[in-house]
């Protein structure tokens, strides 16, 4: 792997930058694996890097239907945080940002992650008590995290609107100061890059279309690009999971909506940390180039296509501009979706199912780009062992059955 | 704005109906003799299907349940019917 530092941009930059070589391998498939990755999103990526890493089986392949990132990775808002509410969750969501806090050194590749801090803003009584509630949650389970007042919160965020006719007046909330955004091609680039220099091959434009069952463990997949004999296949390919695991009778407790996202025209720097509000759903942060980067709630029509409707569309925007007048000026660049994989308790499903060998890594719904270092960490633990890491074990499919959900959209009050 | 037809309203926006599930789902009974994991894939278990569904949604303005069918890739509504038993 050529290292990046400022020396060898220093360096390339002497002989006209023709020196650089592709970041990761284009890898044509092999016979055979030891492990199969089945989405080259960000979980796909991570996992097969800490199956080389950290448990030092290499010959691996992430099988990628259309272009690495070019799934829910690449349409995220990037907002990376771990104010949740179950100690299950915070143990999950905060491995994932100790992991993401020193990933660009992991990778020798900058994910630009930016700890700016996140606001989650609430306008009535009620919904700053279950701010207080998050907060006091957040400190039992050893997370930075607090409550903050209308006075410290309009400081952080000037123009938010606090006139005497603003619907919804900024009381406070809850803050992390960890929270924050990251890049999010870079988390898959970074990932994909520093697995191909270990072994790993990525396969990109190769759907799986079959998986071989055998005596009731798994024995290879069926691919576009021909059959690939395996004994343990991973699925992490967020909302076409479902339709994999229906390949071997296995249903999963999801449903596939779209989420959409906006950014506007880049402007001058306004607005720097992450904001959600629990009075409209929207949430909004400033990109490096200026641009609002905002999201909000599901479209309410489960759905395959990756294309949003008018109507969420409506809510996020008029929520936006409820809360910044302002940005009643701006122009929006592009609007776009990407199709969430959502689970009843909206929290993920990572462990075995049906036949032996098979994994999954799914239901991250509107939040998993944060848990894209954990998600792959946990994933290649239970492909290399076979067994749980302690802390995806409450998250097993089996938690359905034995009524142990962890339900974070009713204890933390967020989608994201 | 897309629209969708209520058997008993007619056409009507979007927004006025909320999904509720796959449709099909056959209660497992008697309560007693129902495994925890049958129990599960009936209330949580889906197929999430790519392309044609069905469909149970309720029309929010008047309250009826009913069975739409729809593809789910393209979002073009193929047709909604009043659930068994219920007269439009
Ligand atoms: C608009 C939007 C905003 C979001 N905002 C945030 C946010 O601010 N913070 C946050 O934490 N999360 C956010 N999320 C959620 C986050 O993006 C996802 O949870 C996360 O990216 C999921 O990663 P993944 O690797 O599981 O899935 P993906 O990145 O979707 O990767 C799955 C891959 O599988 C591939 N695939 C599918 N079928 C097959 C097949 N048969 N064979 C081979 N490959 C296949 C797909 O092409 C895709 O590339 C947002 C999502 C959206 C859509
Ligand atoms: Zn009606």
């Amino acid at each position: 792997m050529q290292r990046y530092s400022a020396f060898s941009l220093l360096r390339h930059g002497l002989t006209g930058h023709r020196g650089w070589r592709p970041a990761w391998a284009k890898a044509r498939p092999r016979a055979a694996y030891d492990a199969v990755i089945v989405g080259g999103g960000g979980h796909g990526l991570a996992t097969a890097y800490y199956l080389a890493k950290n448990h030092g089986i290499s010959r691996v392949a992430v099988l990628e239907k259309g272009w690495i990132g070019g799934g829910n990775t690449g349409r995220n808002t990037t907002a990376v945080r771990s104010n949740y509410f179950y100690p299950e969750s915070v143990a999950l969501y905060d491995l994932s940002l100790r992991l993401y806090e020193r990933l660009s050194r992991a990778l020798n590749y900058n994910v630009m992650l930016s700890q700016r801090g996140m606001l989650i803003a609430a306008h009535t009584p009620a919904q700053m008590e279950i701010c207080a509630r998050i907060a006091n949650a957040m400190q039992l389970n050893g997370v930075d995290g607090h409550l903050m007042g209308a006075e410290e919160a309009v400081r952080r965020i000037p123009l938010l609107n606090q006139t005497a006719d603003a619907r919804f007046r900024c009381l406070g909330g809850v803050w992390q100061g960890r929270a924050g955004v990251a890049r999010h091609d870079a988390v898959a680039w970074g990932y994909a890059r520093a697995a191909s220099a270990l072994g790993v091959d990525i396969i990109e434009n190769c759907a799986v279309t079959g998986l071989d069952v055998q005596g009731g463990r798994i024995c290879g997949v069926d691919t576009t690009l021909g059959r690939i004999r395996t004994e343990r296949v991973g699925l992490a390919a967020a909302g076409a999971t479902p339709g994999l695991a229906a390949l071997t009778g296995v249903r999963l407790p999801i449903h596939t909506y779209a989420l959409q996202a906006f950014v506007s025209e880049p402007v001058k720097p306004m607005l720097d940390t992450v904001l959600l509000y629990l009075g409209t759903g929207t949430y909004v942060s400033q990109s490096d180039k200026g641009e609002l980067v905002i999201g909000g709630g599901l479209d309410r029509v489960p759905t395959h296509g990756q294309r949003g409707n008018l109507p969420a569309q409506e809510t996020v925007i008029s929520g936006l501009l409820e809360m910044f007048p302002a940005f009643a000026q701006l122009k929006l660049l592009r609007q776009w979706a990407g199709v969430v994989d959502v689970v009843p308790d909206s929290s993920p499903v990572i462990g075995p199912v049906g036949p032996g060998g098979l994994y999954v890594n799914c239901g991250w719904g509107t939040g998993g780009f944060k848990a894209i270092p954990a998600g792959g960490w946990l994933l290649a633990h239970l492909l290399a062992t076979g067994a749980h890491h302690e802390i995806s074990r409450p998250f097993d499919l089996d938690r359905f059955a034995r009524g142990r959900l962890i339900d974070e959209a009713a204890g933390s009050g967020i989608a994201h | 704005m897309q629209r969708f037809s209520c058997p008993f309203c007619g056409l009507r926006d979007e927004t006025e109906f909320h999904f509720a599930a796959e449709a099909g789902k056959h209660r497992p009974e008697p309560a007693p003799e129902v495994s925890d994991a049958d129990w599960a894939d009936y209330l949580f278990g889906n197929d999430a299907p790519r392309g044609p569904a069905r469909e149970v949604w309720v029309h929010l303005t008047c309250g009826e349940f009913f069975v739409m069918t729809r593809d789910t890739v393209t979002r073009e509504v193929l047709g909604s019917a009043a659930l068994p038993g219920r007269s439009q």
